[in-house]
């Protein structure tokens, strides 16, 4: 620390197995408390934009999947515009909230977010980063969430020109970034905690 | 005036959070990276993040002790009350953050689909709640106070008594996940998931402190626990002229 007026940031302790208590509480078996569940619904009937699904899975180390994750997005809308106040450059579409929340589930692991295709962003000189979702995932034996971001595998003009990629060495690595087209419309998106395929994961 | 935001916010202090990594820990063994983290300063992506108001909080979400009781019933167990101060690096205050909370029940057993211990359910108990902080980023809720429960890590393993917190602040670069434990738990010190955090003064900050001046007479007893999130990069040129 550079600064004394500096203090330190809370330390982050793991979301244990039951996550979903608090999180997702209706998709857990708590009915009642929640009219819903924070983060279940992204877009509606007028969210403007490409409809696109993204499922996976999250792998451990032996090649298990996580069953007790919770993933949490964050994305721009179909311009590229965040709906937060600190976006300056447009007002986001209103039929878009730009943050979700989805479990794995308890018997296979399988996650499905379903939203629309994010426009571009700046990164902050100004470059255009290509179409991203911003991921946050926690998990019982994750001690501080972890931060990646899902591409998509059909934006190779604006993938071979984003920041972010471009700094992932070696670049086979970047591979574990990019949703693939699932043949059926959809997008398929696995994330591995360890091993060989190791989805790269930031410190941003 | 003008104020740079392009400096970002601060990175995380990893000396002072808990690795990926933390053996004594099993479940992080296999669930922990291993390639480093790629570090990168916040964009855009980062630096905003959702906004949640007054209309998606419930008139009882900050009361554990009633949203999930049957009318004219309470929870079970002793009846507390946790208020305190969220502000970033930099001190300042963190208004209309919203806070989730989730916790075991007075006999430490969670209302959950995987939960195995054999001590009883509270039928008047869920175990979830929520709060935004105020103007002034401060915040409270009301509850039962946890008891410890036993988890399979070592043969013998039993985790302090503990709240879990979900916390956002403005960014989602600040997004954070933590427990509370109380202040005289004999159980924290022998916990492999706080030992993970790797300074002791670290984890003096996740202790709550009792609080008597805001306990409620006959009534119920306080905790006060201080949260702080990620905070911006320093921005020396925050008082430049416009134009400049
Ligand atoms: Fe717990």
């Amino acid at each position: 620390m550079t600064d004394d007026d500096t203090r330190h940031e809370s330390p982050s302790q793991t979301a244990g197995p039951y996550v979903h208590i608090g999180c997702l509480p209706n998709w857990s078996g708590i009915a009642g408390v929640y009219a819903e569940d924070p983060g279940s619904r992204l877009i509606n009937a007028d969210t403007r934009g490409e409809r696109v699904s993204v499922a996976g899975r999250i792998f451990d180390g032996d090649g298990a999947p996580v069953l007790d994750a919770v993933i949490e997005v964050w994305q721009a809308d179909a311009a590229g515009l965040y709906p937060s106040p600190v976006e300056t450059r447009g007002a986001a579409d209103p039929n878009f909230a730009g943050w979700g929340r989805i479990a794995t589930a308890f018997d296979s692991g399988e996650f499905r977010l379903d939203t629309i295709r994010p426009g571009r962003v700046p990164y902050p000189d100004g470059r255009p980063q290509a179409p991203h979702i911003n991921c946050w995932i926690v998990a019982r034996g994750i001690n501080v969430g972890l931060q990646t971001r899902v591409y998509f595998a059909d934006e190779a003009d604006a993938n071979a020109e984003d920041p972010v990629l471009s700094s992932i060495k070696p670049r086979a690595r970047l591979d574990t970034l990019l949703a693939q087209p699932d043949g059926e419309g959809g997008f398929r998106f696995d994330i591995y905690l360890q091993g060989e395929r190791e989805t790269v994961f930031f410190d941003i | 005036m003008s104020s740079d935001q392009s400096s970002g916010y601060l990175p995380r202090d990893r000396a002072w959070q808990p690795p990926a990594l933390a053996p004594d820990y099993k479940s992080s063994r296999l669930r922990s990276p291993r390639q480093p983290l790629l570090i990168l300063p916040t964009t855009l992506s980062e630096e905003s993040g959702p906004v949640f108001g007054h209309d998606v909080i419930g008139p009882h979400d900050d009361d554990l002790i009633h949203n999930c009781a049957a009318d004219g019933r309470s929870a079970l167990g002793p009846r507390i009350l946790v208020h305190g101060h969220l502000r970033d690096q930099s001190g300042r205050a963190v208004p209309n953050a919203l806070i989730e909370v989730w916790q075991a029940n007075a006999a430490g057993r969670y209302r959950h689909p995987n939960e195995t211990y054999i001590a009883p359910l509270d039928p008047n108990f869920g175990g979830c709640g929520r709060c935004l902080t105020d103007g002034d980023g401060y915040y409270r809720f009301l509850s039962i106070q946890p008891a410890p429960y036993p988890w399979p890590n070592g043969p013998n393993s039993w985790r302090p008594a503990h709240i879990h917190f979900s916390l956002f602040g403005e960014a989602f670069a600040q997004r954070l996940i933590t427990q509370m434990y109380f202040e005289g738990d004999p159980l924290i010190p022998l916990c492999p998931i706080v030992n993970a955090i790797p300074r002791e003064d670290a984890i003096d900050t996740l202790i709550a402190r009792l609080d008597m001046d805001a306990a409620l007479p006959m009534d119920m007893l306080a905790w006060r626990f201080d949260l702080t999130l990620r905070g911006r990069a320093q921005t020396y040129f925050e008082n430049r002229p416009e134009g400049l």
